[in-house]
């Protein structure tokens, strides 16, 4: 079976990136523009693995990845997060916040599947 | 999708970014402290950086970079975003735009200035404020920038370690180096969605690997937290990869564990052991199974582990089973009332989840112009059509009362209908030309050396796309004009008892169909004895003409007219106010300047709201349809011959409410007929024109009032003078729309009238 995919990131540009390079490696792939969305879609996502940006409106990564915690269903579902930040507060405060991993940008297609594949079965 | 495709779509997204950062910043500007405003500014340059990475775009990501760093510092409250500030921020957002375009369309980019800001951006990330504006910032508290493009930031190194030098090579050794990890989850590494499972298989690709998994912390069962790590792994490990491969191994796992590696030289064990090595051979083939349960040795032990405790558990839970059950039995007795609850205030949430999200933006689609394009081109065809269908109906019907007619009626109406709501499809706000002209402010105000504040107000008046395309280059020019000719050095200002910031102020709005766009600067005004010798040099009047203040600031729309001592840089493009005129007639908009000296002059343009139809009122002048624009005409009246009175050769004035005002016989001016009509037989539309002036048209009779499709007659037959376009009526015949404004010029008796001449144009 496919893996499922839920990508939340409010650029239209690595949307699409992630669509497309995540579909190339056989994932099936769920999109959410933001924080908001992406908790609202997260049932029916039912997602293997979650890749999240974390500035976004409404509601950035941080607070995404607690909500996704917070959720029984999805507390050990890994999270990694898409990050052009640099600096160790920034990666501190999203694996407080329960990021599994992250993925430093610019976004590069065999980084993301190759951490995607870290933290899945 | 392919990759150019994306691209395209990151351009696009560039540019709503820049828009983004550039409101933003102009709000911020305004003296906005929303946080949510500068994160909105942060996050655009912060998406258009990302982007860029993704596609190598170099110069585009150091430049976003550095912008970024310096606008955290704003984020987080390290810089005061003050007017100084503000200035070397809208000008990175300049540039900024420029980089974009550049990496788009080629071309370059003033490398000088992108250095220049580079180097501010740099100071303010590093708390220098410029022109010393005493701000108390801790220094040592701002973030240092970084000169280089960080690209490649590996640099999340909480343990000292480093990654710095991780894409270099370890040194080959003729021997594997054998490694010995010991590893030791902690439960939050489990709740964070790793699994030492993945990274024990992770571990096993870099080499030979033998593996031990201590148990020694595993409680007796009635003690065992189900959700607590006891469980810690010995790692034997023989590699080429290097201590760093292994480290990154971990790289996810490595605050919620404790890790230690270490190089065992050669086979030998170091000595000291805590803990037996027992080498167990480390099957791959048994992780890399699809199933999740039961995976390889350690999982086994951990489940026998977990079976024995489950056990256990049951028996000590047994005391309280009994309660369990009566829960459970409560619980299912009264379903139906709380699931009615519960989906209750689901619905409740969800309606406002719904809300939340339509305020914060409204869902839109994106469309390609062209088909928005074709449905207006259809919807054009579909009006006249049905002009046709009533026409031939009315012929065929004469006492009008079927209910074909009825029909008819209900026809005409959805199809004005369909006709405004696909025109509203292509409506767009100001804003973005609006925002440019922000941009072109701020050059222009650089190169003067003047102070200006460009305030812009209704920006989200909508206009037709097509209009507001074409807005563009006229307005760009008039605000050029208006910071450089307009407004006064501050040194000028400050003697005439102004601020020495001078305020240009960009409106529009909505006026009776039309949208009115007025630039008003509060400079010196025009200089109206500076304008009139000009206008006397260049023979565009006489020496002894008699004109009003209002007749004189309009020369300046004449053909090669500049004011301006010295032609400048800016203004003086070879592009006068009379090319602004022409391009905004050619929208069917109308300009017109007011000014008072030492105060300030007041553009103000009139466009139609769309270039794709008009409402005009339809007559007959010497046997030929024209189509007179409602917008023009002010009332319509039938003279009397009292009322008419002549004047000169061949004038004639028309008196209505005890003022005169010319009679201007439209066939006469079009050449349609030899000799004036007698204005008794006609009807006279009154129009005022875009001089303020108003003229009476002289035409023989007026058939209707309809909306009308615009053809345009340049692109499908030539430039007619005193033609603004053509249309198509209900009857199929071809009517000309008056360009009121021309044939008004040309009634002045002004250098128009011999072209003027629709035989001599065919």
């Amino acid at each position: 079976m496919k893996k499922r995919v839920l990508t939340v990131d409010d650029s239209r540009t690595i949307r699409n990136m992630l669509l497309v390079t995540l579909n190339n490696a056989g994932f099936e792939t769920i999109q959410a523009e933001d924080g908001v969305e992406g908790l609202e879609v997260l049932e029916e996502a039912n997602p293997d693995v979650i890749v999240t940006d974390i500035n976004m409106p409404r509601l950035d990564g941080f607070g995404f990845i607690e909500g996704v915690r917070k959720n029984d269903r999805y507390r050990a579902v890994p999270i990694l997060v898409l990050t052009t930040e640099s600096d160790a507060e920034k990666k501190n405060r999203a694996r407080q916040a329960g990021a599994t991993g992250w993925i430093v940008k610019p976004f590069d297609p065999t980084k993301l599947i190759d951490a995607i594949e870290r933290v899945t079965a | 999708m392919d990759m150019n495709e994306i691209k395209e779509i990151f351009f696009q997204e560039c540019e709503e970014q820049l828009a983004e950062l550039e409101s933003g910043l102009l709000k911020l500007n305004d003296g906005d402290r929303d946080p949510e405003t500068v994160n909105a500014v942060f996050r655009a340059v912060h998406s258009i950086k990302g982007g860029a990475g993704a596609f190598g775009l170099d110069d585009l990501v150091s430049f976003a970079h550095v912008f970024e760093t310096t606008l955290d510092c704003v984020r987080s409250n390290r810089l005061d975003p003050g007017p100084e500030v503000l200035k070397v921020m809208l000008k990175s957002a300049d540039v900024l735009a420029d980089l974009t375009n550049a990496a788009r369309d080629g071309g370059s980019v003033d490398e000088a200035r992108s250095r220049q800001l580079i180097k501010e951006l740099e100071a303010l990330a590093n708390g220098e404020v410029p022109q010393a504006s005493a701000v108390a910032e801790p220094v040592a508290k701002a973030a240092p920038v970084v000169a280089a493009p960080v690209v490649n930031d590996e640099g999340f190194q909480p343990v000292a370690f480093s990654f710095d030098d991780f894409e270099t090579d370890e040194p080959a050794l003729m021997e594997m180096p054998t490694y010995e990890i010991v590893f030791k989850p902690k439960s939050d590494l489990y709740a964070k969605g790793n699994d030492a499972t993945l990274l024990l298989r992770d571990l096993s690709r870099l080499g030979e690997m033998s593996i031990h998994c201590d148990m020694d912390a595993l409680p007796t069962l009635d003690r065992l937290s189900p959700e607590t790590a006891y469980f810690s792994w010995k790692v034997s490990l023989k590699t080429d990869k290097g201590e760093d491969a292994i480290r990154t191994v971990f790289e996810f796992a490595e605050w919620d564990c404790d890790l230690d590696v270490s190089l065992v030289s050669g086979d030998a064990a170091p000595a000291g052991e805590e803990l037996p090595m027992q080498p167990v051979p480390f099957d791959l083939s048994i992780l890399d199974d699809e199933p999740v349960g039961p995976i390889g040795v350690i999982e086994e032990e951990e489940q026998l582990a977990a079976q024995q405790e489950i056990r256990n558990a049951a028996v000590a839970a047994a005391g309280t089973a009994s309660n369990v059950l009566q829960m459970a039995q409560s619980a299912a007795r009264a379903p139906a009332e709380k699931s009615a609850g519960a989906a209750a205030s689901a619905a409740a949430q969800s309606a406002a989840a719904q809300q939340a999200a339509a305020s914060a933006a409204t869902p839109t689609i994106r469309v390609d112009l062209d088909r928005v394009d074709r449905l207006i081109n259809l919807v054009g065809e579909l009006v006249i059509n049905q002009a046709m269908l009533s026409q031939s109906v009315i012929e065929n019907d004469a006492n009008g009362t079927s209910s074909i007619n009825m029909g008819l009626e209900e026809l005409q109406q959805l199809t004005r209908e369909i006709q405004d709501s696909v025109m509203a499809i292509r409506a767009q706000p100001v804003k973005p030309v609006f925002q440019r002209m922000s941009r072109i402010v701020r050059e222009i105000a650089d190169m003067t050396g003047k102070s200006v504040r460009l305030i812009t107000e209704g920006e989200n008046t909508e206009v037709d796309k097509t209009v507001i395309d074409k807005l563009a280059e006229p307005l760009t020019h008039m605000i050029r004009n208006a910071v450089d000719h307009g407004l006064e050095t501050p040194e000028k200002r400050l003697a005439a008892g102004k601020s020495a910031e001078g305020t240009v102020r960009l409106t529009a709005k909505h006026r009776s169909g039309r949208i009115v766009i007025e630039l008003a600067d509060d400079g010196a005004g025009i200089n109206r004895e500076k304008v009139r010798q000009k206008a006397i040099d260049n023979d565009l009047i006489a020496a002894d003409a008699n004109l009003s203040d209002e007749e004189i600031d309009n020369l300046i729309f004449h053909a090669g007219f500049s004011t301006a001592d010295k032609i400048s840089d800016i203004s003086g493009r070879g592009v006068g106010m009379d090319v602004v005129k022409r391009s905004i007639q050619a929208l069917g908009g109308r300009i017109n300047i007011s000014s008072k000296p030492g105060h300030g002059s007041v553009f103000t343009m009139s466009l139609p709201l769309t270039l794709a139809v008009l409402d005009g009122m339809v007559v007959t002048v010497a046997n030929q349809t024209l189509v007179v624009p409602l917008t023009a005409i002010v009332e319509t009246l039938q003279p009397e011959a009292a009322a008419i009175h002549s004047f000169g050769s061949n004038q004639r004035l028309i008196s209505i409410r005890n003022s005169f005002c010319p009679l201007v016989d439209v066939g006469r001016i079009l050449n349609f007929r030899a000799s004036q009509a007698d204005p008794v037989e006609g009807v006279a539309l009154l129009v005022e024109s875009e001089g303020g002036g108003q003229r009476a048209l002289m035409v023989d009779a007026i058939q209707g009032q309809r909306q009308v499709v615009i053809k345009s007659l340049e692109a499908n037959y030539t430039h007619v003078p005193g033609i603004a376009a053509a249309t198509i009526l209900g009857d199929g015949r071809v009517a000309l729309i008056l360009d009121v404004d021309t044939i008004v010029a040309a009634s002045r008796g002004q250098s128009l009238k011999p072209e003027m001449s629709l035989a001599a144009a065919g």
